[in-house]
């Protein structure tokens, strides 16, 4: 299992770590179980994502998703930041050993909940917008 | 990053993965590699040199381990002595009406998934409990013998891989042996660390691999009591009196009699050496908050420790520990290549968690006090780094504040 160059750039130095005080919404995916747990911290303003911030417990791929994944919605509208999918996660690291796809899809995971959170405190059901957040947790144990 | 591309910088504390050729190994291998390469089967000079090194190679490992040559085979290593022993073993007790065999629940996976193809072929299998300690149980055996009577094998490893715990095998064999049943141990992490000696031991068969004690990879031995006649795994020519077919690997095991030897003389002296190393590493990773020794520290090879780290990762830890040009490894599930964590860890009754945040330190006798110090300055940053970015330490922490009042 080898990770690529960017992997690697990302894990030694994550983007955007730690936390956003009264942040407008907070997304937590995984559980410890499985070895990951991703936090993420938005600020939005006018539809904006104008700060987001991560921690993660995990593997070397799971903290270069995450921080990749700051990279990929911060400054971006809401909408787009809904459109990055775990394979553009994949991409923008140049990659990632099929043992830790499981990771890009944490990542995703995460900026949706944390958006569906933000809605949520709006009193809007995210649902629509958002969509359903599976757990994908039975996907990884058991086989 | 730097660091880690010259080998020569690399700080190696994972030995018990694998080790560096040794000098002396070096220098038994080399004439074999391009000038007394013949073919031990051939009846020329050339061929008849290489089938002298091969028995003087027997003849010294046996004294070595104190058993007699021609109980020795070699072989391509731990696995396949492992596949062997147990399975050949297990053809023989069949015939005999026996189906059942007992185990350990950490043995090295070269054991345990052997064991896993047998059970569908109708064998049952036992695996007995390590408890917190990593270490089994003689009365555990005892009553495991006594409820399946049709037991015909039980195989213990010597040393744990993962945590160096010592398994009493000459008290475990000596059960087997009064009640007529085969022992088998994998002794690959235990050579050099601790005796091995075959007359000690009691055991019906015994595993070794070279490239754990400075030789070779790719070569190693079933010890085979005379007593019992097992069957090939490897068929093919007479080699291993025919018991195992497959040209032999004269460079390879004339270096791993060379490391044998080595392993045997300089264990006390690599003992003494190791012994202030391990003390440092405990006392001072255990300083640091939430962790945890696994397995226990007495009973235990002096080359190995074992920690958890509560809220961390054992990958990201391994990846940090990288780029300084620390080699260790971790039971996480990450590193397992699976999605659990090691089943030697959690076979201690760690929860999953913990499980993952593990981190295995095997030393050698080429480490340096100047390796120790540079690894205990730079772990604490690590786990520090982690623990910051970590949600589950948040998790951890916020639980503790709130025991606390």
């Amino acid at each position: 299992m080898i990770y690529s160059e960017r992997v690697m750039e990302h894990f030694a130095n994550p983007r955007n770590v730690g936390e956003i005080e009264n942040a407008d919404g907070i997304g937590e995916v995984g559980n410890e179980k499985c070895g990951d747990i991703m936090k993420m911290y938005l600020k939005i303003n006018n539809g904006i994502i104008e700060d987001v911030k991560f921690k993660t417990f995990g593997c070397g791929a799971a903290i270069a998703t995450s921080s990749i994944a700051t990279e990929m919605i911060k400054g971006k509208p809401i909408d787009e930041a809904l459109k990055i999918t775990n394979k553009a996660v994949v991409q923008a690291l140049d990659g990632l050993p099929p043992a830790k796809l499981h990771c890009s899809v944490l990542a995703e995971q995460a900026v949706k909940t944390a958006v569906a959170d933000f809605y949520k405190r709006q009193g809007v059901d995210p649902t629509p917008i958002v969509g359903v957040i599976e757990d994908r947790c039975e996907d990884c144990h058991g086989h | 990053m730097s660091n880690s591309n010259n080998p020569n910088e690399i700080i190696y504390l994972d030995n018990a993965a694998t080790t560096r050729i040794s000098p002396a190994v070096l220098n038994a291998i080399q004439p074999y590699l391009n000038e007394l390469y013949g073919n031990a089967s051939s009846l020329y000079s050339l061929g008849r040199e290489s089938a002298k090194t091969l028995e003087k190679a027997r003849t010294d490992i046996a004294e070595a381990i104190h058993c007699e040559p021609r109980e020795i085979f070699f072989t391509s290593g731990g696995s396949e002595s492992n596949n062997w022993a147990i399975k050949s073993a297990a053809m023989l007790i069949a015939k005999q009406g026996k189906k059942h065999i007992i185990t350990s629940a950490f043995e090295h996976h070269a054991v345990l998934h052997v064991l896993a193809g047998l059970e569908k072929q109708g064998f049952e299998v036992t695996a007995l409990p390590v408890y917190k300690e990593g270490i089994v149980r003689v009365s555990d055996l005892e009553k495991a013998l006594s409820e399946h009577p049709d037991t015909g094998l039980v195989t213990i490893m010597y040393v744990n891989n993962e945590i160096g715990t010592i398994q009493p095998i000459s008290e475990l064999a000596e059960l087997c042996r009064t009640r007529g049943v085969w022992f088998h141990t994998d002794a690959v992490q235990a050579l050099g660390n601790i005796p091995v000696n075959i007359e000690k031991l009691n055991v019906g068969f015994l595993s070794l691999s070279g490239h754990k004690v400075h030789a070779m990879k790719g070569v190693g031995l079933l010890y085979v009591n005379k007593k019992i006649l097992l069957p090939a795994l490897i068929e093919g020519g007479a080699q291993e009196r025919g018991f195992r077919a497959g040209t032999e690997n004269i460079a390879g095991i004339a270096g791993f009699a060379a490391a044998v030897k080595e392993a045997v003389i300089n264990m006390e002296t690599k003992n003494a050496k190791l012994l202030p190393f391990r003390e440092k590493l405990y006392n001072s990773i255990m300083k640091l908050e939430r962790v945890h020794l696994n397995g226990d520290y007495e009973q235990r090879t002096i080359n190995n420790l074992n920690f958890s780290f509560e809220g961390i990762e054992g990958e990201a830890l391994l990846l940090h520990l990288d780029l300084a040009g620390i080699c260790c490894s971790s039971g996480s599930a990450c590193t397992s290549g699976s999605l659990d964590p090691s089943h030697v860890l959690l076979a201690l009754g760690l929860p999953h968690e913990i499980a993952h945040g593990s981190l295995r330190i095997s030393m050698s006798e080429y480490t340096t006090e100047a390796e120790i110090d540079r690894f205990l300055e730079v772990l604490p940053g690590i786990v520090k780094k982690l623990r910051d970015m970590s949600p589950l330490w948040e998790i951890i922490n916020t639980n503790l504040s709130l025991k606390a009042f």
